[in-house]
């Protein structure tokens, strides 16, 4: 079964030393590169990548584990690391008030200036070979010439009107130099650009009072960054957006079990979400084996054909077919209202009514779901011995009582963990919620997003990206309940897995 | 059951094509009328038409009253001229969308074809300490779906792209590496493949002064393309139907993979049903082509692959 080993290291050490060398300085500078850029958590996976991979590729102990190191890796990095980082979210403020760091978050406010109306005036650039002065027509001063490649300060001096000005559109491409410049007026007047066409005297809103605390110019009043709310706060409470992002500890989990506004919602969707899921996997089960007993029957023809055309729905990509019904079951002009009426005189309302709603996403995920579960059952029961089934027949069994006590409990133990599989995707089957109603309709009265046809998942999502208040941090902490949720389920479809293989071991041994 | 009167029989065949038939017309629906509607004038139904005529006869709209290509030309991105001579430009970009999901398709695919293949082959035949442990935990990693970390997935490449646009949301470089960790369902379907591949072969190598890499090399290699074949169809039509991960990182319309594009058809403000219709006939074809021609091997791949522990 395995590969001797003894030949390890006979190939020339000395090239491949220098490429693992190569390899591990690149990444080594990598992580110094992003770590320097204040991103120490990228910096240190990247240097986690470097140290295995100068390990498992430099020494000769670990030949075996070079085979598996970039698949480990990739795993650990796009699915590990993603997963630990969204539980560390959720202890955070992560928001769309609580965005940048605290280092940021204090340059925009430093960076917020008023202009004084009293000094605004309006601007001209003068060219001057590779350099350009500033002509103010309205005070009759000219700059002293600069690049205008990075931040400068150059002083005004009395002129007379220049003969060449740029045109406006060329002095806007100049832009990002004209705002790293200020200009100082002969009487010490230092004014810089506050607008597209104006120059003024600016004065900052904050200016910087010491390490943690910031001063309001307007009224004097001194802020002072909390580190446990992620704001800076005025004496009197006040907060002042931009914060920044900070660890709030419990706080999400509170917000979640405490507030009404969000508990309630939360608690009607993880029960949807569980009828949803189960009552998917029940019908697109159900529908399946039928399909396949009947397409198993030795004397149906044109077998292939059917079969064919059956699982066509499950060729067609998902997101094609989930905004294909959403456009057949539109309330006002799609197709399925149109045969409705005409036949019945009805016209469901398919998205506003959540009872309606919900039954068309079942509907709709049957179409999508059968096809698997038909193939699959095809398989399983070719494995059924036929004479188990005829020895029933014989003692005069009907063909219904065969299936239900012959054929259905022998395939029941080899499905079960491609059901619990199923019902874990369907658990977290966001693509079909988002494309068909994005969770809608409403429900009333929440605090965040939810609609009645929303799972636990896309409740999620609509949370973090779909609102203008994004709450990352929020939907961090919904996201860990639902992995404790998926990874129960993972277990037992494991411990599943584990059963059905041993079995199958024991019965071919 | 096993002898049946010939009578007892013509009736039971009777009912199952019959079930079979009616149950295939009304799985076939949506095939049909999008077909209609591609063909079918302007975008929607106004609604005042709908009531104006009741009962069967309204059924004769599901057909096209006057066919029109205008939506196929513009889901092949090409100007319409209408008979009145207003030109109709197409409303958003379906050729290049299909070109970004196949080439970040393809890429991805195979970034994932030799990552897979090669780490099955190690899990298969090298013995390696603690396999048996890591292969129990790939197994539970990889049941966590993807788009659960959406959040975080978002805030790492948010904040990789202030250190390169190139890394960062809005490019196609991000959504590649992010699809790289849809890796260990195909390890497990290639291992399972290695698995039934006979030990005398690499005995053999040994024998013969092979190296595991030469094994893997001159050996596995060329008896796993057919399974190889497979996996990579598998991979790339699961990337090119992903829809949250993309919307997530990907926000311009010129960078949109066609599962994020194709919802923009339907936006209630501006609902484009007949050149949504063709532009999905157009998007899903082939991808269906693909996928009916690769899905013999897929249940077998799926069930084996997993359950060979």
């Amino acid at each position: 079964m395995t590969v001797a080993m003894r030949e390890v290291g006979a190939g020339p050490a000395l090239p491949r030393l220098a490429l693992v060398g190569a390899g591990t300085l690149g990444l080594l500078w990598a992580a110094y590169y992003l770590y320097a850029l204040q991103q120490p958590l990228f910096g240190a996976v990247l240097l986690a990548i470097a140290c295995g991979f100068a390990v498992i590729y430099g020494a000769n102990r670990f030949y075996g584990a070079r085979f598996i190191f970039p698949g480990v890796a990739a795993v650990l990095t796009f699915i590990a690391l993603p997963i630990g980082f969204t539980i560390y979210l959720g202890f955070t403020n992560y928001s769309s008030f609580n965005l940048l760091d605290f280092e940021r978050a204090t340059e925009v406010l430093l960076s917020r200036g008023a202009a004084d109306p009293a000094t605004e005036q309006p601007f001209a650039v003068v060219p001057e070979g590779e350099q350009y002065r500033i002509w103010l027509p309205d005070s009759g001063l000219l700059s002293a010439p600069v690049p205008l490649t990075g931040p400068a300060s150059v002083a005004l001096t009395p002129a007379a009107a220049p003969a060449t000005l740029l045109a406006a559109r060329d002095a806007i491409r100049l832009r990002d130099g004209l705002q790293a410049l200020t200009l100082t007026t002969p009487d010490g007047l230092a004014i810089v650009n506050s607008g597209l066409r104006t120059f003024a005297s600016v004065t900052p809103e904050y200016t910087r009072a010491s390490d943690q605390i910031l001063r309001r110019s307007s009224d004097g009043a001194s802020l002072t960054a909390d580190h446990s709310t992620g704001f800076y706060v005025a004496a009197d409470g006040t907060q002042v957006p931009p914060g920044w992002r900070v660890g709030i500890g419990w706080g999400n989990f509170q917000k979640v079990f405490q507030s009404e506004g969000i508990r309630a919602p939360l608690l009607s969707i993880f029960l949807w979400t569980l009828f949803f899921a189960g009552t998917s996997v029940v019908l697109t089960f159900a529908l399946g084996l039928a399909l396949a007993v009947i397409l198993q029957w030795e004397h149906l023809r044109f077998k292939a054909i059917y079969r064919i055309l059956l699982i066509l729905p499950y060729a067609v990509p998902a997101f094609i077919s989930i905004l294909v019904f959403r456009g057949l079951f539109n309330q006002n002009f799609g197709e399925i209202n149109l045969i409705l009426e005409a036949l019945f005189g009805i016209r469901p309302t398919w998205f506003t009514d959540a009872g309606l709603a919900r039954t068309m996403i079942i509907i709709v995920n049957c179409w999508l779901g059968y096809p698997y579960m038909m193939l699959l059952a095809m398989g399983f029961l070719q494995g059924v011995p036929e004479d188990h089934k005829k020895a029933a027949a014989l003692e005069g069994a009907s063909s219904m009582r065969v299936f239900f006590t012959i054929t259905l409990p022998q395939i029941i133990p080899p499905f079960l963990p491609l059901l619990i599989a199923s019902f874990a995707f369907n658990f977290n089957n966001m693509v079909l919620v988002l494309l068909l109603t994005s969770g809608g309709p409403d429900r009333q009265g929440t605090l965040v997003p939810a609609g009645q046809t929303d799972i636990l998942a896309s409740f999620t999502y609509r949370m973090a990206f779909d609102d203008s208040a994004t709450q990352f941090g929020l939907a961090g902490a919904i996201t860990l309940m639902i992995f404790l949720v998926v990874a129960t389920l993972s277990y037992v479809n494991f411990v599943a897995l584990k059963r059905a293989a041993s079995r199958k071991s024991a019965r071919s041994a | 059951m096993i002898v049946e009167r010939p009578a007892d029989l013509r009736r039971k065949k009777f009912f199952a094509h019959g079930f079979m038939i009616c149950f295939l017309i009304l799985i076939m629906f949506p095939f049909f009328v999008i077909v209609s509607i591609s063909l079918r004038e302007g975008n929607a139904m106004s609604s005042a038409s709908l009531v104006s005529q009741a009962g069967w006869a309204s059924l004769a709209k599901l057909l096209p009253q006057n066919p029109t290509l205008e939506h196929w030309y513009l889901a092949f991105g090409l100007d319409y001229t209408r008979a009145d001579g207003t030109v109709v430009e197409p409303p958003y970009p379906v050729m290049l969308w299909m070109w970004n999901s196949i080439k970040i398709g393809v890429i991805a695919g195979i970034g994932v074809l030799s990552v897979a293949t090669i780490s099955a082959y190690a899990f298969s035949r090298i013995r390696i300490r603690g396999k048996a442990a890591l292969l129990d935990g790939l197994f539970l990693i990889q049941m966590f779906p993807t788009t659960l970390a959406l959040v975080a997935i978002y805030a790492i490449f948010d904040a990789l792209g202030e250190v390169s646009p190139f890394l960062g949301l809005d490019s196609h470089v991000a959504l590649i590496l992010i699809y790289l960790s849809g890796v260990t369902l195909h390890i497990w379907t290639i291992k399972g493949y290695f698995d039934g591949v006979d030990t005398a072969l690499d005995k053999a190598a040994a024998i013969d002064g092979a190296t595991p890499w030469q094994t893997f090399r001159f050996i596995f290699l060329p008896l796993a393309v057919p399974i190889m074949a497979v996996v990579f169809v598998l991979a790339f039509i699961g990337f090119i139907n992903d829809y949250p991960i993309a919307s997530v990182l990907i926000r311009s319309e010129s960078q949109m993979t066609l599962a994020v594009g194709s919802r923009l058809y339907l936006n209630e403000f501006r609902y484009l049903w007949g050149d949504f219709a063709a532009a999905a006939i157009l998007s899903g074809l082939p991808i269906t082509v693909v996928f009916l021609i690769a899905q013999r091997y897929l249940v077998s791949g799926l069930g084996d692959g997993a359950v060979k522990g």
